[in-house]
């Protein structure tokens, strides 16, 4: 059974349909991107998965139990977790300490917390800097933080907000190994992604949103010559030029 | 695995160690001269009462200027008590903190519901504070303006009051020591994460599971709490309570302004802020002696100073480890 299922969902802002009757799923296991141009709705689409914002129309179902409506805290209880694009630490705590907000999740005390999320820093290679303010961390470090945080709060799907994204290309590789080791876990992961040729390496499968409408899914190299995601990208005369 | 969890932990706890043990030290030095002895309760209660500030605003980040809502609230139950109805202040003193426990509750109840932040909040507990000045400034049974006096009834500790000053000092004493301690335990808590995470970011502390809601509440209850037991203080300290005193908007601005100088968020803050806020008033009270209001201009000057050069307060740049504190911070630096 699918782990996560989206039935026309929509979100409207005003006169603007940010996310216009999407329908997926996701499955236990799978590495699943959401691509898009600019402004197609993938954020907003994470915004409504997690809680942020309530759907106008349509349903999320997650482990079987809708979560549209439910409040962001509780739905990552449920073992929904997920990061943002901008990444913010929680500037006064130490990594370490950052990390352990989320695992107060699993665990009551302070000594477990800390233990918790000291395992979690070592797997995303954060460790040595465990004590230190958060805010003085570089961009890729604030990236896994991010990824840190949210694993912390022990969740079986993760939504990864561009977590690539203004890293160096070594700095890719090495969280694309994080990324397939935390799948390899038993983490099912939804991100959305920029860097097409991560996309096209770690993705099992791939959904285009294109004005808040899904407009292909399937494989990376399905989507990829899929003429109207093309056109998405390239814009109509860019079709004539693929 | 050996980690530390906070670097500061140990420099904050011998701080406060040291701080506290040189007060209690200090005692019977003080009593001297009556005059001492009084400026340095003053710096205990109100490191006591930014400390309670500090929990919702400092560690929570919900910036209230109408803290004296609490403290007007509490320094009226005890006294209500104890001149109406003949209640030892002792046991006022509880009640004050309920009562203003519960105003902090309903305070929390309609403005965090509807997400009420930052300038908004702000002004929100303001509002508060001047409808309950408003309205026991109109209250007859409570003495309207004139407010309430109580009477004396000589050293009766079982009453709150007591025939020589220092037992007061005590008191203060073991109210800042109670709520160091309380806040020391709130930064090892859970909660104490979830408030200072809300501060940072509420909508990525949200996704990491917290209940953004019910962490505020926590934060505004026990804020409110020891702030209503600083008002029974208060009152039993200078046997007379008004409501432009005790509602007023300079007294809520005095019960914020030693954590903001001294280091919000922190734990040693407050006190520091205090100590300096105090004993700059009382010098320069003196040193302008004659020019009535100069003594005011010069505080004032001097507090825009340290906002503009020290705008994490004095605890919070030293932790930085940037700014006039950088000497200080080489030779207590966490390794």
């Amino acid at each position: 059974m699918a782990l996560l299922i989206l039935e026309n969902v929509s979100k409207r802002f005003g006169g603007l349909v940010a996310v216009d009757g999407v329908s997926f799923a996701v499955r236990p296991g799978e590495i699943v991107g959401l691509i898009g141009p600019n402004g197609a709705g993938k954020t907003t689409l994470f915004n409504l998965i997690s809680g942020i914002y309530r759907p106008d129309a349509g349903r999320i179902i997650f482990k079987g139990q809708r979560i549209d409506g439910l409040p962001p805290h509780l739905v990552c209880r449920l073992g929904l977790g997920r990061t943002f694009q901008l990444v913010q630490p929680f500037s006064d705590l130490t990594t370490l300490q950052n990390v352990m907000v989320g695992a107060f999740n699993q665990v009551r005390s302070e000594a477990e917390a800390a233990r918790v999320a000291w395992d979690i820093l070592v797997r995303v290679g954060l460790a040595e800097k465990a004590d230190r303010p958060a805010a003085w961390l570089t961009l890729a470090d604030r990236k896994r933080l991010e990824v840190a945080r949210a694993l912390a709060t022990g969740p079986e799907l993760l939504l990864l907000d561009e977590v690539l994204a203004g890293l160096t290309p070594r700095e890719v590789e090495e969280a694309l190994g994080l990324l397939r080791r935390v799948r390899d876990a038993g983490v099912t992961l939804l991100v959305i992604e920029h860097v097409m040729r991560a996309v096209m390496t770690l993705c099992d499968r791939v959904v285009v949103l294109h004005h808040g409408q899904k407009i292909a899914e399937g494989s990376p190299a399905e989507v990829a010559s899929s003429p109207r995601v093309i056109e998405a990208y390239l814009g109509e005369e860019g079709a004539d030029v693929a | 695995m050996k980690v530390q969890v906070d670097p500061w932990r140990k420099p904050t706890l011998i701080g406060l160690i040291v701080f506290l043990g040189v007060f209690a030290a200090a005692g019977p030095l003080l009593t001297q001269n009556r005059y001492t002895l009084q400026v340095a309760t003053l710096i205990l209660l109100f490191a006591y009462l930014a400390a309670s500030w500090n929990i919702l605003s400092g560690y929570g980040g919900q910036f209230s200027f109408g803290h004296a809502a609490f403290f007007g609230l509490g320094a009226y139950t005890s006294t209500v008590l104890f001149v109406k109805f003949g209640i030892s202040p002792w046991v006022g003193m509880v009640a004050a903190g309920a009562l203003s426990a519960l105003l902090g509750l309903f305070i929390g109840l309609a403005c965090f519901r509807s997400g009420l932040r930052g300038a908004y909040f702000a002004l929100a507990t303001l509002a508060f504070a001047e409808i309950l000045r408003v309205v026991f400034v109109n209250w007859d049974w409570v003495g309207r303006s004139q407010g309430l006096l109580i009477q004396l009834v000589g050293d009766q500790p079982l009453l709150f009051q007591f025939g020589t000053r220092l037992p007061y000092y005590y008191v203060a004493l073991g109210l800042l020591a109670l709520v160091s301690g309380v806040t020391v335990a709130l930064e090892r808590h859970r909660l104490g994460y979830e408030l200072r995470a809300i501060r940072a970011n509420e909508l990525a502390a949200a996704v990491l599971g917290v209940n953004i809601f019910r962490a505020k509440m926590w934060a505004i209850g026990l804020s409110a709490f020891f702030t209503g037991i600083g008002g029974t203080f208060y009152a039993q300290y200078f046997y007379y309570i008004e409501p432009f005193q005790v509602f007023g908007v300079g007294m809520s601005v005095d019960i914020l302004l030693p954590a903001i100088i001294g280091g919000a968020g922190t734990a040693l803050g407050p006190i520091v802020g205090s100590a300096v806020l105090v004993l700059l008033g009382e010098v320069t009270r003196t040193f302008f002696r004659g020019f009535p209001g100069a003594d005011l201009m010069v505080f004032g000057v001097i507090l825009i100073l340290v906002v503009l050069f020290m705008p994490s307060g004095m605890i919070g740049t030293l932790r930085q480890g940037h700014g006039p504190f950088r000497v200080v911070r080489k030779l207590v630096k966490p390794s």
